[in-house]
């Protein structure tokens, strides 16, 4: 299979310049260079390339949106804020090939005549921030950026910011208010950031992975990237698998490999022989899929949304057969509690119900009708707050009750 | 008073110079005053909001958001057991357990020493090699009680 993300994951010294270049680094940018900006969001559109972060946005129509005679700077902001639990992607791309997100950066910078950009990278990633920041200092060092992008009439500065701490900050609007200074309060929408975003600027958010997609793309062209995958999935994607499996870990497949195949092939299967329960397929934040539901699901966004779930930032979590499903439940519900940034009522008192009454149900001292009152909660908080964190706790609470409820009941037996 | 050291200075000019409004400073600011004084405390607070011209109360109310920056002293190894499923899953309350028995403290709590404190966190991306850790600027992973022990003991000498 092809390779866009992680061809030279495994080679030794991948994360300095001159190994990055000897193996074919940076000729997507040059290449970009040659042609108009407008032609390079172009190919990225034609490429079918869909936002890695979550929502699957396509990328080259966000780019497109950016205002091209706007009197204020344009900002690109790379989103490495990496916290959705099950996920571990953008780690592994930053830890082994920081140039091809500089490069992908810089692609992106040019193509949106933005000169000055940021990386903003979670706190806990600190070990990274090493990582990178040698990497952009090599890359300053080689003309590559800075005043003159390779040599071209086309500044180009790009900086990291740590993040300190708070899951919110990968939304991208949170992200933003963070960046100006601020807590990490997510805003409504519109204006959407790529008209107002960063001091009021068109700014546009992407995903590590995503923009890590784009020299491959530029390179070898559109079309290449859009013969793999399905219809309406382009390309390939990171997955990342943790909980039972034997090979936990992050692989890159053709969108539209089954689920079931991938679980076995790739991250080697359920230990000790013991059978599949259920699987979450997108990170925390979105819906669980029962063993049996799992059968005929293919990773690919339309797949896994037609399923009652979603492709979210591929964090696969494994659970096999021995595992207690309102435990689960309980863990992602303080999860939630913890993260909400408290603005809207219906997250931050949702959130914290929630988690209370299931802790509650796991050590023993539910009542069944606790059950229609999560249910309860559910509906009122979904739908009515300003960023969907609310609706991600949502997602896991309904489709686990509804899907799992003889667990739940059982927990709650006598009462 | 406080006062940040000359290589801090340094630093935090550079800091400021990254961006084109002085206020998308701060965070990085209090990072760099977190490690300087090892916590927010009110007179950290005081301090970079007098450096950076906002009220305390701005700075602090910034900095409670984010729970990198400490809002009370923390041990020279402050250790973040990640809570979330994989890690759960994978058996990080096994370690918390180890934790606790061999440091005698409690979650949020610190040895008499001031070298050693303890937390919960959420997902660290780790999950794949749960459970996991983060100290400082650096992880541990695929933790058992018996690696937890010789870190520990490692720690303990450094
Ligand atoms: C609660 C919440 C957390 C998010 N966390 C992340 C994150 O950690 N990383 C990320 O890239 N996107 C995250 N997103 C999605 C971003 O808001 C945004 O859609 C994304 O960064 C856009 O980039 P993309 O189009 O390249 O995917 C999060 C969204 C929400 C609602
Ligand atoms: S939904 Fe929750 S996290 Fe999102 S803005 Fe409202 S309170 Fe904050
Ligand atoms: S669940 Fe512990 S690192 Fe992700």
């Amino acid at each position: 299979m092809t390779k866009v993300l992680l061809s030279n994951i495994d080679r030794p010294e991948q994360v300095k310049l001159e190994t990055y270049r000897a193996s074919g680094g940076y000729r997507g940018l040059e290449k970009a260079l040659k042609l108009d900006q407008a032609a390079v969001i172009e190919e990225v559109k034609a490429s079918g390339l869909r936002g890695r972060g979550g929502a699957g946005f396509p990328t080259g129509m966000k780019w497109g949106f950016v205002p091209r005679n706007s009197p204020k700077p344009t900002y690109l902001l790379c989103n490495a804020d990496e916290s959705e639990p099950g996920t571990f992607k953008d780690r592994l791309l930053m830890e082994r090939d920081p140039h091809l997100l500089i490069e992908g950066m810089a692609i992106a910078c040019y193509a949106l005549n933005c000169h000055l950009s940021y990386i903003y990278l979670r706190g806990e990633y600190e070990f990274i921030a090493h990582i990178l920041q040698k990497a952009l200092d090599e890359a300053y060092e080689a003309k590559i950026l800075g005043p003159s992008l390779m040599g071209r009439d086309f500044a180009l500065d790009i900086f990291l910011h740590l993040g300190e701490g708070a899951y919110i900050c990968g939304e991208e609007t949170a992200l933003i208010e963070s960046l100006e200074g601020y807590r990490g309060y997510p805003r409504l929408k519109p204006p959407f950031p790529a008209v107002s975003g960063f001091l009021a600027s068109p700014t546009v958010v992407n995903n590590v992975e995503t923009l890590c997609a784009v020299p491959w793309i530029i390179q070898n062209g559109a079309a290449a990237y859009a013969s793999m995958g399905t219809e309406k999935s382009k390309g390939t994607k990171l997955f990342s698998v943790s909980g039972h499996v034997n090979k936990p870990g992050v692989y890159e497949v053709e969108m539209g490999y089954p689920l079931l195949d991938f679980i076995k092939n790739e991250s080697g299967g359920i230990p000790n022989g013991r059978k599949l329960k259920a699987v979450i397929p997108g990170g925390s934040s979105v819906p669980v899929l029962t063993a049996q539901e799992c059968e005929s699901v293919v990773l690919d966004y339309e797949s896994l949304a037609k399923a009652g779930s979603m492709l979210g930032s591929g964090g696969v979590i494994v659970f096999d057969e021995t595992t207690k499903m309102p435990e689960v439940l309980s863990v992602i519900a303080d999860f939630y509690a913890h993260e909400s940034c408290g603005q809207c009522t219906p997250c931050r008192e949702g959130t914290g119900w929630a988690a209370k009454i299931l802790r509650n149900i796991v050590a023993g001292k539910g009542k069944r009708s606790d059950l229609e009152l999560l249910l309860k909660i559910a509906n009122m908080m979904e739908g009515k707050t300003i960023c969907p964190l609310a609706d991600a706790d949502v997602m896991p609470i309904r489709s686990f009750v509804n899907k799992f409820r003889n667990e739940f009941e059982d927990f709650c037996n006598g009462h | 008073m406080i006062e940040f050291s000359q290589e801090a200075k340094r630093r935090y000019n550079a800091i400021v110079s990254h961006y084109p409004e002085k206020r998308a400073a701060l965070i990085p600011v209090l990072h760099l005053a977190q490690r300087e004084f090892g916590w927010i405390s009110q007179e950290v607070a005081d301090y970079v909001g007098e450096l950076m011209d906002y009220p305390p109360s701005d700075v602090l109310s910034v900095a409670t958001f984010y729970t990198l920056l400490h809002k009370k002293p923390a041990g020279k190894y402050h250790m973040e057991v990640c809570r979330n499923v994989s890690c759960w899953l994978m058996g990080a309350y096994r370690c918390v357990d180890e934790i606790k028995s061999l440091l005698r403290i409690d979650v949020g709590g610190m040895t008499e020493d001031g070298r050693f404190s303890l937390n919960l966190t959420e997902c660290l991306g780790s999950c794949g090699t749960a459970p996991a850790m983060q100290v400082g600027d650096r992880y541990y992973e695929n933790l058992t009680p018996q690696s937890l022990a010789e870190i520990i003991e490692k720690l303990k000498n450094d």
